[in-house]
């Protein structure tokens, strides 16, 4: 994402970064930043707490007007409530899925739309980035 | 490291990479001062383009593939939240499935829009699969339809949120 808040900026665009990864982000270094310490895959809240989602972006708004210096990550005051860094169980293979070029869909009903739409040759094989259709 | 000290995902992913055998990976290292747009007004006065790279996709569009997916996704921003999918090969989805505004704040951004904290959304939110590989990929590949997008919707704002 820093290559791309980087590109937006040089644009005019002013952007901001969510993170939930320190060391990323400061690698990365984008012109805006806040930081939510809770595990990866909960960038803007956690699933069912439509309160606290909102409070998260409230003071995400506010860090996009305050923060003035580029290169400021902003700690949000927000906790898991739990040690969810301890917990976590220490890695030693690789959960990541198979890296292959044919589309994974999350359930052959979302295949099936797909393929109804646009046809076996876009929506079941690998096919060349532009030639996917974006809506 | 301090209790509440952040995870270091670049140490922890390189030694899981080496322990597997793998080339260590860079991650893209930006020094110096970044690019800074100031604000053109003031936030409850600006259209905000959302940008998500979750690997999310509305049901009825193609899915992401793995393998450095360059390919971006147009979603509207008033879209029924129990239409998102996502599709990644390195992040734990159950959350996201459960509720995709965890990854994909869009509830949230609605209702701040709705009490005038923020003035409005584009149209359309934009939304690819992160973890992608080649730099070189991305910079020659996604971004430039990215920021073709994103001019054409003319944003004040661009709230990126990876995972």
């Amino acid at each position: 994402m820093g290559l791309i808040a980087h590109a937006l900026e040089a644009e005019g665009i002013p952007t901001l970064c969510m993170s939930s990864a320190w060391s990323i982000t400061a690698s990365v270094n984008p012109p805006r930043a806040t930081f939510l310490d809770f595990p990866l895959g909960h960038t803007s809240g956690r699933p069912g707490r439509p309160e606290e989602q909102l409070e998260i972006l409230r003071d995400v708004l506010r860090a996009f007007a305050n923060i003035e210096t580029p290169g400021t990550i902003v700690r949000l005051p927000y906790s898991w409530g739990e040690d969810w860094r301890r917990a976590e169980p220490r890695e030693t293979g690789d959960a990541r899925t198979e890296r292959s070029d044919t589309p994974v869909y999350q359930s052959e009903a979302d295949r099936s739309a797909a393929l109804a739409r646009f046809g076996e040759s876009r929506a079941c094989r690998g096919c060349a980035a532009q030639d996917v259709p974006t809506r | 490291m301090a209790e509440d000290a952040p995870v270091d995902y670049i140490a922890r992913t390189l030694a899981t990479y080496r322990k597997l055998g793998y080339p260590d990976y860079r991650w893209a290292r930006n020094e110096g001062v970044p690019p800074f747009a100031p604000l053109s007004r003031e936030v409850s006065r600006s259209r905000l383009l959302l940008i998500a790279s979750g690997g999310i996709y509305r049901s009825g569009q193609v899915a992401f593939h793995h393998k450095d997916d360059v390919s971006f996704r147009e979603i509207p921003s008033d879209v029924d939240t129990g239409e998102l999918r996502t599709s990644h090969f390195a992040y734990d989805q159950t959350a996201a499935r459960r509720d995709p505004n965890v990854v994909f704040p869009i509830e949230p951004l609605r209702a701040l829009v709705k009490e005038g904290a923020l003035g409005g959304l584009c149209d359309d939110v934009l939304t690819f699969m992160g973890g992608i590989y080649s730099q070189r990929r991305l910079r020659e590949e996604l971004v430039p339809r990215l920021l073709e997008n994103a001019r054409g919707q003319a944003p004040d704002l661009a709230l990126l949120v990876p995972v």
